[in-house]
C-alpha cells in the first residue's frame, strides 16, 4: 500500500486560508465601523464569509469560503444637522457594523488560525520522523 | 511456506496501525478545519473497529469505523467541534503514531543487525 502524501497539510492549508480570509473582513469591517454616509443605502454593510466543507474525500473535510455576504441589519442613523453628508432631515448612516462581535469574530479567527498552525506544525515532524526511518 | 511471506509479519500489528493512525489524524484534523463551519459534525475513528476491518480483508475499508462524535456542547449553527476536545485527541493521535514508527523503526534496526551478521 501507498502512504498517500499526508492530507493533513491541504484540510490545515484550507482551514488558515479560510480563517485569513475571515481576519481581512473582520479588518475591513473595522476599519470602516465609521465610514459616515448619505443615506443609508449607500452606507458600508459589515460583511460576513459564508464557511462551507470542502470534500477532501473519504470522510475528510477541508473548509472552503463560497461567498462574502452582507451584513442584513439597518444601518445606524444619527442625526447631525452640520454635517456635510446629512440628507434633508440632517441624518446621516453609520454602517451596520458592530465593533464589538467584530473583535469577537477576530478572537476567534486567530484562534482557529493558531490551532490549525500546531496541526500543521505537528504534521510536519511526524512526516519528518517518518521520511527518516531505516536511516 | 514463502520464506519472504515472514518479511510482511516483520511489523507485527504497526504496518496496518500506521496508516489507521495516520488516517485519524487526517479526520482529527478535517475537525479542527472546519470548527468554525455551521453544520459541520465532528468525526473521529473508532480504532478498534477499524484495525479489526483492516486486518479481516485485504481489502477492508477503515471508511466504516468512521464515527460521529457524542455532542456534549451543541452549538445553534449546528456544529458539534470543540476544539479542545479536537486538539487533546489531535496530540493524543500523534503520539500513538509516534508510538507505532517507534515499533517499525525498531523492528527495522533488529533486521538490519541480523542482516549485517555482526
Amino acid at each position: 500500500m501507498i502512504v498517500s502524501t499526508f492530507r493533513i497539510f491541504d484540510i490545515a492549508g484550507s482551514a488558515m486560508s479560510a480563517q485569513s480570509l475571515r481576519l481581512n473582513t473582520v479588518a475591513s469591517n473595522l476599519a470602516n465601523a465609521e465610514s459616515l454616509s448619505g443615506s443609508a443605502e449607500s452606507a458600508y454593510k459589515a460583511r460576513l464569509p459564508v464557511f462551507r466543507p470542502e470534500d477532501y474525500g473519504g470522510e475528510l473535510a477541508g473548509v472552503s469560503v463560497t461567498a462574502i455576504t452582507e451584513s442584513l441589519r439597518p444601518a445606524q442613523a444619527r442625526h447631525e444637522p452640520g454635517h456635510p453628508l446629512a440628507d434633508a432631515q440632517g441624518m446621516v448612516y453609520a454602517p451596520n457594523v458592530n465593533v464589538v462581535e467584530e473583535m469577537v469574530n477576530m478572537i476567534s479567527a486567530s484562534r482557529s488560525y493558531q490551532s490549525s498552525v500546531e496541526v500543521l506544525n505537528t504534521a510536519k515532524e511526524l512526516a519528518v520522523r517518518t521520511l527518516g526511518v531505516g536511516r | 511456506m514463502n520464506p519472504l511471506s515472514r518479511f510482511d509479519q516483520v511489523f507485527g500489528v504497526h504496518a496496518q496501525a500506521l496508516p489507521l493512525h495516520r488516517q485519524r489524524l487526517e479526520l482529527l484534523a478535517s475537525n479542527l478545519a472546519n470548527a468554525d463551519t455551521p453544520g459541520y459534525k465532528a468525526r473521529d475513528l473508532d480504532f478498534a473497529s477499524a484495525l479489526a476491518a483492516v486486518e479481516a480483508g485485504p481489502e477492508g475499508s477503515a471508511q466504516s469505523a468512521v464515527r460521529e462524535r457524542v455532542v456534549l456542547q451543541p452549538s445553534r449553527d449546528g456544529n458539534t467541534v470543540d476544539a479542545q476536545r479536537e486538539q487533546a485527541s489531535f496530540a493524543d493521535a500523534a503520539l500513538r503514531y509516534q508510538a507505532s514508527l517507534g515499533f517499525v523503526e525498531g523492528r527495522l534496526k533488529t533486521l538490519m543487525t541480523a542482516l549485517s551478521g555482526q
